[in-house]
């Protein structure tokens, strides 16, 4: 049996580990979202043609959509982390959900804004109870609400452990934002990608929007580096390795 | 109207489609730079208590006598 597997990840859920491979990785992911973004931008905003329906409205498109996508995507991965968390007390699956927690509210509020923009032309409305919207909207309390519990303790890792729970409870809600568009035939469009099956959206349109999702991945991952490794430094004050980070940067 | 005028309208959403992708910018910048700010207060304080326990360490010698 091979178990370096388990050992590597082992090995890799240790402070300084972490905090030194995510270091490695960071700037790597923050360059490939810029560029990969740079990219998306030119292709949605001056190469997509203009929609027959909707003119050049529909070009909010490439941010709405991946950053919706981002919005459960991250809440799954604070919810995976979380469960981690609490089940194995890994200190840095806690530390993984809870720096998620900002990345996605913050992704979340996008969607919604942007939407917003989106709405007030082509239906009428800047804002409608329409069953996507409302589910979404549930979405961003609830990150608030992991980010506010979390907050709410003396002690960081009981109050990560409480929001943990929280996420995972939480976690029924990204299948109903998901499926909110069939099961409930309101105001807003159904989907027009498919990962299994074919997409009803012409190519020129659909390949800056998937790029820009990947731009939104690299960037989660970016953005979650920085964000736990800034977390290690503060959770692990006290530990040797911190204290020569801390010296050895005293000079900048 | 040349072609950078007509980009710019938007076929006449240029105030949706223009604000949108704004905030998408200013929201995303706010989180690259709120976590940069964090870590360098944390290794401010972090450094004061170090600073603050090397001069307690300096003023008490160590009980243990030193040896000669």
């Amino acid at each position: 049996m091979s178990n370096w597997i388990p050992l590597w990840l082992h090995r890799l859920s240790s402070p300084p580990t972490f905090y030194r491979f995510a270091g490695t990785l960071q700037p790597w992911a923050m360059t490939l979202a810029l560029l990969l973004g740079a990219v998306a931008l030119y292709g949605g905003l001056v190469l997509a043609p203009a929609d027959y329906q909707q003119g050049d409205a529909y070009r909010i498109i490439f941010i709405h959509v991946p950053s919706a996508w981002m919005g459960m995507f991250i809440y799954a991965v604070m919810g995976v982390a979380g469960f981690i968390a609490l089940v194995w007390r890994i200190k840095l699956a806690e530390v993984v959900a809870m720096q998620s927690a900002p990345i996605g509210a913050a992704f979340t509020f996008i969607t919604l804004v942007t939407g917003s923009l989106w709405g007030k032309p082509m239906w009428g409305t800047w804002w409608t109870w329409d069953a996507r919207l409302t589910s979404e909207l549930v979405l961003l309390f609830l990150f608030l609400g992991v980010i506010g519990l979390y907050h709410a303790f003396e002690d960081r890792r009981q109050g990560a452990r409480a929001a943990a729970f929280l996420a995972i409870v939480g976690v029924i809600n990204v299948p109903i934002v998901h499926f909110s568009v069939n099961w409930w035939n309101t105001l807003h469009q159904g989907s027009t990608v498919n990962v299994f099956g074919k997409s009803t959206m012409s190519w020129d349109m659909l390949w800056p929007l998937l790029t820009m999702t990947l731009a939104t991945k690299c960037y989660y991952a970016a953005s979650l580096f920085r964000r736990v490794r800034t977390d290690l430094l503060d959770l692990e004050g006290g530990k040797d390795w911190v204290r020569q980070i801390a010296e050895s940067e005293a000079d900048r | 109207m040349n072609a950078l005028q007509h980009f710019l309208a938007m076929g006449g959403y240029a105030a949706y489609v223009w604000p949108a992708y704004a905030l998408f910018f200013v929201v995303l910048i706010a989180d690259t730079v709120a976590p940069r700010l964090r870590r360098h207060q944390v290794l401010r304080e972090l450094r004061a208590r170090l600073a603050r326990q090397s001069v307690r360490q300096e003023r008490k010698p160590p009980s243990t006598p030193a040896s000669p």
